[in-house]
């Protein structure tokens, strides 16, 4: 017998080789113009902007900057629209459109995909497992609705608003699209969208894509530009439904410039939920729970579990596995398949988060970072706990929007209910224990639009979202999303 | 009935009552949360380099498993030489960690291995069932290990499991460990047959705390045999284990696992459950049989850039 060398017992070091996914399937253009009447049209004003992607700084493409004159343009076109074809166009015809628009986006889901995690920087495993099925879930969902309006709301005689305007944020492009868009066009209005100023490569591939579905000229207009472009949409006089996700300080100038109009509003602003750890929660799953209610989309989600309570008897050895767990996550390159922690969407944003946390840092929380290797190029940002967080600390009050979890304890459930809610937002909050009649007991009294129990972060477009207090108002999904776009007995 | 002898996490008087309330402490497992969590590992990409590593790994990791009523002397002799062996064409393949037969074949599979870095391990307790008195099961093990077996995997008593006779299961696990005297006990908890994730972790705490050196998922002999949601739930058991006392208990998936894809995915569990300290067959070892050419048809393909056809693998 041959004799062959013993067994090696020395443990693998396990590098997973990079794992990129190819850009080939995406062309991107040097300039962009607005999406204006069904095309793609040179700014009035003349002006355009770069937009980068932030995991390598580099510039991806020039998109324009609409100014007023456009912002008037794209009003008219969804105003003519909404007045000839789209608005006598019967409500099955509309349907197959919109549906035609939903297999279209499943169709080229690999080139949004890539194109969403260039331009803002989220990891390719979350635009393509996440993002990109929403979207087109959320097209399939409202598509059927938009020839059964009667039974959505029986009794009511809904009837479409008019012309929509949209602002919506980065973290999202494409899902926040689909969030606004898909039951806007349901209910049969037209839209002026204005996506996020360092995202605009998806929607502006998106309104491409509704042009070859067959979208009639003027129903979908996309104007790209910053802040001044988004308070010319929702300013402009013809405009009768504004719909805007993002801050809620801009929420509140939004809300206070349409005061006195016949403007309807639906607002979804910020958010500082609450993740609660009962003693007998499933620990391991709570963990996985946790780190996707904060990590996920690098924390910048509206509903990101940033402020974690855990049940004072277990806060050790859950700070505990919730380290170990951190040193596992792979930061870096949102192209590579392995990713779980891509790159910060902008430079202000990580001056913020850097800012923050310098913050939580003086003021005396103890913070904790896995030894991780950031990329040299781009904006990135290491996984961030702290523990000994007091609610009076800014990081356990104001929405970071980043990779930073804030853990703090409690003693009973009245405390956890107590604490949860001392916030100024209420957008969502999760709870973890294998209690049923404590998850109602909790869902009862917790202030928030959306409450998970035993899971974090899941969407559908069947399920209503948005938010309480200053966290904003109306619902978006389900048939409540519908609800902010029609009009009923003459309302 | 008390005992000294069993792991810091139970107290000094072990009775059916204090397993029941140690039991009882054992996290809850929120099942939905355990396979989103596999899922999400499993699609990892993992390409080139770290893909030959992996099937190398895998390679040691295996044991070999004839375990068939039609089993004879000489079909234990082929697929000995096969563990030893795997590819006669590539020396470069190393042998697998072990062989796994039945208590009346460990006399030949030691004989084919000798010299070897393989092991012989046999089954024993009345495997598969488990359903026979102590005395005997203790008396099988010790045989085999007479016989010359380096390893015994035993299964536990999940009738007296799902009854509530902890005592019962722990007392058996802790004698059989003793009759092994040196040899590796890995303890079958019989997965499939234990109905609920909850289960799958208690049990393997218990026989963590009795004195497992390894907890093993499944006989082969009872679908579902080995999956990722349970391979997790164990390792995250182990890891708690290793928490409280220090001690390192290995992990072994045994049935259904066919393709070096599905072996690669328990690798990734592994790797990001219990890090590079158990990437080593020294900790996790995979039960299989078809498995083995699977890798080996994948190893060639990385090192020539072709598919090879089934024909150019042994099949012993």
């Amino acid at each position: 017998m041959t004799r062959l060398p013993a067994t090696s017992h020395e443990p693998l070091l396990w590098d997973y080789a990079e794992s990129r996914e190819s850009t080939e399937i995406v062309e991107i253009g040097d300039e962009y113009g607005l999406f204006i009447d069904g095309a793609m049209r040179a700014p009035q004003s003349g002006d355009y902007f770069p937009t980068i992607n932030p995991a390598t700084e580099e510039t991806l493409a020039s998109v324009a900057e609409a100014g007023e004159a456009d912002v008037d343009l794209a009003v008219t076109a969804a105003r003519r629209a909404f007045d000839g074809e789209w608005g006598s166009m019967p409500p099955q015809e509309r349907a197959k459109l919109i549906f035609r628009v939903a297999r279209m986006v499943q169709e080229r889901s690999r080139e949004l995909a890539v194109l969403e995690t260039l331009d803002g920087g989220k990891p390719i495993k979350e635009s393509r497992d996440v993002d990109l099925p929403l979207v087109a879930a959320h097209f399939f969902y409202y598509a059927g609705w938009a020839d059964k309006l009667e039974y959505a709301f029986p009794g009511l005689q809904p009837k479409a608003l008019g012309v929509a305007g949209q602002v919506i944020p980065w973290n999202f492009p494409l899902l926040m699209l689909a969030w606004k868009v898909a039951p806007a066009l349901a209910a049969g209005n037209t839209v002026v969208l204005k996506p996020a100023e360092t995202t605009p490569l998806s929607a502006l591939a998106f309104a491409e894509l509704t042009t070859e579905a067959g979208l009639p000229p003027g129903v979908l207009n996309v104007l790209t530009g910053a802040g001044e472009t988004g308070a010319l949409v929702v300013s402009h006089p013809d405009v009768d439904k504004v719909a805007f996700t993002g801050s809620t300080q801009v929420g509140k100038l939004i809300q206070a410039e349409l005061a006195g109009s016949s403007k309807r509003l639906t607002l979804e602003l910020g958010g500082k939920a609450a993740h609660v750890i009962f003693e007998d929660a499933p620990l391991d799953q709570a963990i996985e729970g946790v780190i996707n209610g904060i990590f996920f989309n690098q924390g910048h989600v509206c509903c990101a579990g940033s402020r974690l309570l855990v049940e004072e008897s277990i806060h050790d050895r859950f700070v505990d596995k919730l380290k170990r767990r951190l040193s596992t996550l792979r930061v870096g390159d949102p192209m590579d398949k392995n990713t779980d922690v891509g790159a910060i969407n902008s430079k202000d944003q990580l001056d913020k988060i850097n800012e923050l946390v310098d913050s939580g840092v003086s003021e005396g929380a103890e913070m904790f970072q896995p030894d991780c290797v950031l990329p040299e190029r781009g904006f990135f940002f290491r996984p961030t706990l702290f523990t000994g967080v007091s609610q009076s600390h800014r990081i356990a009050q104001e929405e970071i929007f980043g990779p930073v979890l804030s853990i703090m304890t409690f003693r009973t459930p009245e405390e956890a209910v107590e604490k949860a809610n001392n916030t100024p937002y209420g957008l969502s909050a999760g709870v973890w224990t294998t209690k049923g009649s404590r998850i109602l007991w909790m869902a009862d009294r917790l202030k928030a639009g959306v409450v998970w129990a035993n899971t974090y972060n899941k969407f559908d477009p069947s399920s209503p979202f948005g938010g309480y207090k200053e966290s904003g108002f109306g619902r978006e999904g389900g048939r409540h999303g519908l609800l902010a776009y029609v009009d009923w007995n003459g309302r | 009935m008390t005992l000294t002898s069993h792991r810091s996490v139970l107290p000094d008087r072990v009775t059916t009552p204090t397993l029941r309330t140690f039991l009882r402490g054992v996290p809850s497992v929120d099942q939905v949360g355990v396979e989103e969590r596999v899922a999400a590992l499993s699609t990892r990409s993992i390409k080139r380099e770290s893909k030959r590593a992996a099937l190398d790994l895998i390679v040691r990791m295996i044991d070999l498993t004839t375990l068939e009523g039609q089993d004879t002397p000489g079909k234990v002799i082929q697929v000995s030489a096969k563990a030893v062996r795997p590819d006669p064409t590539d020396p470069s393949i190393p042998s697998v960690a072990a062989i796994v037969v039945y208590p009346s074949l460990v006399e030949y599979a030691v004989q084919a291995t000798e010299g070897s870095s393989v092991k012989v391990a046999s089954v024993t307790t009345y495997f598969p069932s488990g359903q026979a008195p102590t005395p005997l099961k203790v008396k099988e093990t010790e045989q085999v290990v007479e016989a010359g077996a380096d390893e015994v995997d035993m299964v536990i008593d999940r009738g007296a499991f799902l009854s509530g006779e902890y005592f019962k299961v722990f007392d058996e696990i802790r004698r059989v460990k003793e009759a092994c005297k040196g040899a590796h006990l890995k303890v079958i908890l019989e997965t499939g047959e234990l109905g609920t994730l909850d289960n799958v972790r208690r049990a393997s705490m218990l026989a963590m705390a009795a004195g497992a050196d390894f907890i093993k998922t499944s006989t082969g002999k009872i679908q579902p045999a080995a999956t990722l949601p349970v391979a997790l739930v164990m390792l995250e058991a182990i890891r708690d284990f290793h928490e409280a006392t220090g001690i390192a208990v290995g992990m072994k998936p045994a049935g259904g696992i066919r393709t070096s894809k599905d072996a690669i995915k328990y690798l990734l569990v592994l790797n990001e459950t219990l890090g590079e300290e158990w990437m080593t067959p020294d900790r996790f070892r995979i039960g299989a049989s078809s498995l083995l050419n699977d890798v080996l048809m994948q190893i060639r393909w990385l090192e020539t850039g072709r598919y090879w056809s089934p024909d150019y693998f042994t099949k012993d």
